[in-house]
């Protein structure tokens, strides 16, 4: 029994140990700062895995409900006052209530039509966003207030790193819990054959909105983090290529990996930050970038190395 | 007792009338066998009572109680379940773990416990997982428990199939083929594994193309022609009425066709 | 009234590029399944590159007629380094690979041409015709009668020669196809090729009313692909008529509502067709067979 625990949890311990000792060979303050998003999109990517990688449901809209969290930490303090941790809090709420709503008739959709479906949504959230200028500040975005906790505020990459690692060890423990309880193996049987899951009894539709609705919080808090660390938030978080990145993430990193996740955020936040010596050829290379992946480790870089070693092994 | 009644059912797609007011009754305990030429309308039979097709005409009772359009999810959850004639495997996960989903229905966690891994949900897991695991040992697949389902062999896949209805606990299981594509030797482990649900009180309605399993184990069997009944008894009356026998093989046929029913 | 007439030209006049667009991810989608998100890129790259040559002193239509050709080249590459190795691949890992082409196409446009918007002098003059209080662009008329003789091209190729019944072929049974000896592959790179060449056509159409820059694409991409979903993916009408509508519905929530929000009622009215006819207009609804 205590066994298969300490089995259970040996992921996020090796994961935990990485992020704990990573600082150590930081060489300057730079590294924090790169490490911090890393961690903040791999939570964002976490969530979606859970939605793509486990359920099988694409969503090619999910940097919406990064929009919301993030506008949410800006426009709570800024027009009312409220402290940023509770905003950051009814943002995730928010979320949680927007993805129930527009996923409740979405979700029946199925492949290309639910990809568009989504699509629209992620569209409209940015739409909106870019033309309420009298409380976003429209496509120059806006200001964020720092968040203060027990009169400690948080600024500097440091802090941001440690606490954008604390909550993204907390999303892969909570999704590791998950995926291994009665709804977890649900949501696999649905992405496998949804009609053999309706006929043991499994409400798809249901269960579809209950993934839904959490992967959208775990963005929607990544989104917070995302404005709170950067001081500053426009339109662009919520866009377009901002949900084809989350996307990419998903897919690079390995559909179903929860580790694949912080390896998929890794990648494409590591890689243009390296690429920004080219500069001009930045957007170029990322698009080679993701070809070249797609086509040779289809499955994903984790999965795909996993059956290698594994063939080493043998 | 009779625990399900279809009433005149039909369905058309595309101006083609597939089920044409067509009526069962079948009584519990017993194993009710549908057969039929291909195309005569079988499965989409199976697809009407089991709610993945909505009849246009005509309705379904389960248990005495009018289930006519309700989502195969409902109706599992009154205790109906199936298997399918084209393979439907979760093929990422394990052979228990395809058996533990056909648990669902009896599986009582809330989200917020499922996310924080509360001892309720080790309890809940460790009870579908013996659960799981003793309805493999009834299709005789306990050995592979562990496996990769996609690993397994095409006859093993067919018990898969039954194994996870099974663990649904259903009082009314429909089997859509199957012992098709399987030889003899695994055509003879779905008999056995058959008889062993019905002794265990659940009632079994079987398509079937395999007459030599259909006329051993059933007590009714109903004959359908281009979505039409053409014939309902026992096995013995069935498989002596010319009308059945012609619309198999034919007129011509019919004299090797009295062979093969046998 | 003449506000009406006003819209609807010009309604008509974006709509026949999003039809255009939709053409393009039809009939790839067709022969492949697989939908291009990089045909945003190819109305980029025709308009692109037809700007760029007649800078150079190249003579328009021999321009617009180098722009189509490179333009249906890269298409052609497109499926034969990107789409062709990848065959088997999951959708999701197909959709990501025409959105890792599509922004390496934007990448490198930026490069080869520049970052600034661009025009090219329209075919008929600038001067509106004025027609029941509407000034409607001679332009506009370029855009719609270009695009009826495409369409029409378009339909008697498939309908009338034997590679346009083969392309047919292969989008109703890849494996029957295959089996009585079509070469699928090549079909597939065909639909590729001439994707391609509608989108650069679409895009030479429309640079000298809606300006071009090298990122065009991406909103390009997005409403034909919108349009192919209204009309239900897969029929060509579907598509024509689609890109149509979506082109009236934005030109009239521009005029009647505002034009901030034209791009947020077009998505959202997909969203309500999806929800409620998700099969689109001409498409037909899947029966599920277990």
């Amino acid at each position: 029994m205590r066994k298969i625990i300490d089995m259970r949890l040996l992921p996020v311990l090796a994961i935990t140990a990485i992020v704990v000792v990573l600082p150590y060979f930081f060489p300057s303050a730079y590294y924090y700062r790169i490490g911090a998003l890393v961690l903040i999109f791999a939570l964002a990517v976490v969530g979606l895995n859970l939605l793509m990688g486990f359920a099988g449901q694409v969503s090619l809209g999910h940097a919406g409900f990064l929009g919301i969290g993030a506008y949410s930490v800006a426009i709570g303090p800024g027009y009312f006052g409220a402290p940023s941790w509770l905003c950051l809090f009814v943002g995730a709420m928010l979320s949680g209530v927007v993805a129930f709503l527009v996923g409740r008739p979405i979700l029946r959709l199925k492949g290309h039509y639910l990809a568009v479906a989504t699509l629209g949504f992620g569209l409209l959230v940015a739409i909106v966003l870019t033309n309420e200028a009298g409380f976003t500040g429209g496509p120059d975005g806006m200001s964020v207030p720092k968040l203060v906790l027990f009169g400690w505020s948080a600024r500097g990459a440091d802090a941001w790193y440690w606490i954008a690692g604390a909550t993204f060890i907390g999303g892969f423990l909570l999704a590791l819990n998950l995926m291994q309880s009665p709804t977890g193996r649900a949501l696999q049987a649905i992405h496998d054959s949804e009609i053999a899951a309706l006929v043991l009894g499994v409400d798809v539709a249901r269960k579809k909105l209950t993934i839904f609705t959490i992967s959208a919080m775990y963005a929607s808090v990544a989104g917070s983090y995302l404005a709170l660390f950067n001081g500053h938030i426009t339109p662009d978080v919520a866009g377009f290529l901002r949900s084809i990145e989350l996307v990419a993430m998903v897919v690079l990193g390995g559909m179903g990996s929860i580790v694949g996740s912080l390896v998929g955020a890794v990648v494409l936040v590591v890689l243009p930050q390296a690429l920004t010596v080219f500069h001009e050829y930045e957007q170029a290379l990322l698009g080679l970038i993701v070809m070249v992946f797609m086509i040779f480790l289809r499955r994903g870089i984790v999965p795909s190395l996993a059956t290698k070693f594994a063939g080493w092994r043998k | 007792m009779t625990i399900l009644e279809a009433d005149r059912l039909s369905i058309s797609f595309g101006g083609v009338r597939a089920i044409d007011g067509v009526s069962i009754a079948i009584e519990s305990g017993q194993v009710f066998s549908i057969i039929g030429p291909n195309g005569s309308g079988k499965t989409t039979l199976f697809n009407l009572v089991s709610g993945i097709y909505t009849p246009n005409d005509g309705n379904v009772r389960l248990g005495g109680e009018t289930v006519t359009g309700l989502t195969p999810d409902r109706l599992a959850r009154r205790g109906l379940s199936r298997t399918f004639q084209n393979l439907q495997i979760f093929s990422r996960m394990s052979v228990l773990e395809n058996v533990m989903v056909g648990r669902h229905r009896h599986e009582h966690t809330g989200i917020l416990a499922e996310l924080l891994h509360w001892p309720s949900v080790t309890r809940q897991n460790e009870a579908t997982r013996e659960a799981a695991r003793m309805v493999l040992g009834r299709v005789g697949l306990a050995e592979a428990a562990d496996r990769p389902a996609a690993s397994l062999a095409y006859g093993a896949l067919k018990r898969l199939e039954i194994a996870r209805a099974l663990a649904s606990e259903p009082k009314l299981l429909l089997l859509d083929e199957p012992a098709a594509g399987c030889n003899a030797v695994e055509t003879q482990e779905i008999d056995r594994v058959i008889r062993s649900i019905v002794k265990d009180g659940t009632t079994v309605v079987l398509v079937e193309h395999d007459m030599r399993l259909v006329m051993n184990i059933s007590d009714r069997v109903h004959v359908l022609a281009s979505g039409r009944t053409l014939a309902e008894g026992t096995p013995d009356e069935v498989r002596s009425n010319p009308a059945v026998i012609e619309a198999y093989l034919g007129v011509h046929g019919s004299q090797e066709a009295a062979h093969a029913l046998d | 009234m003449a506000e009406l007439l006003q819209f609807v030209s010009s309604g008509l006049t974006v709509g026949a590029i999003y039809a255009l667009v939709a053409l393009g991810f039809t009939l790839i989608y067709k022969a492949s399944d697989i939908i291009n998100f990089a045909q945003g890129e190819f109305v980029m790259l025709g308009g692109m590159t037809t700007v760029f040559m007649t800078l150079a002193g190249v003579p328009l239509p021999l321009a617009a007629s180098i722009a189509i050709v490179a333009t249906t080249a890269i298409g052609v590459a497109l499926h034969r380094f990107a789409i062709e190795p990848a065959r088997g691949a999951s959708a999701v890992s197909l959709i990501m690979i025409t959105i890792g082409a599509s922004i390496f196409l934007r990448g490198t446009a930026q490069i080869v041409f520049d970052r600034r918007f661009h025009s090219l002098p329209p075919l008929l003059g600038a001067d509106p015709i004025h027609f029941g209080g509407a000034a409607i662009l001679p332009q506009s008329l370029v855009v719609l009668a270009s695009a009826t003789v495409i369409v029409t091209l378009l339909w008697l190729f498939i309908d009338r020669t034997l590679l346009g019944k083969a392309v047919l072929a292969t989008a109703a049974n890849r494996l029957a196809a295959r089996l009585i000896g079509i070469d699928t592959r090549r079909i597939v790179e065909f639909s590729f090729a001439i994707s391609a060449a509608i989108g650069a056509i679409a895009g030479i159409l429309i640079t000298p009313i809606a300006l071009t820059s090298y990122d065009v694409g991406t909103l390009l991409a997005l409403k034909g692909f919108a349009a192919a979903m209204l009309g239900g993916i897969g029929s060509a009408l579907g598509a024509v008529v689609g890109g149509l509508l979506i082109g009236m519905i934005e030109a009239f929530a521009a005029g009647y509502l505002s034009s901030n929000y034209k791009d947020a009622v077009a998505f959202l009215i997909i969203l309500v067709v999806l929800i409620f006819i998700p099969q689109g207009l001409f498409g037909r609804a899947k029966i599920e067979r277990v």
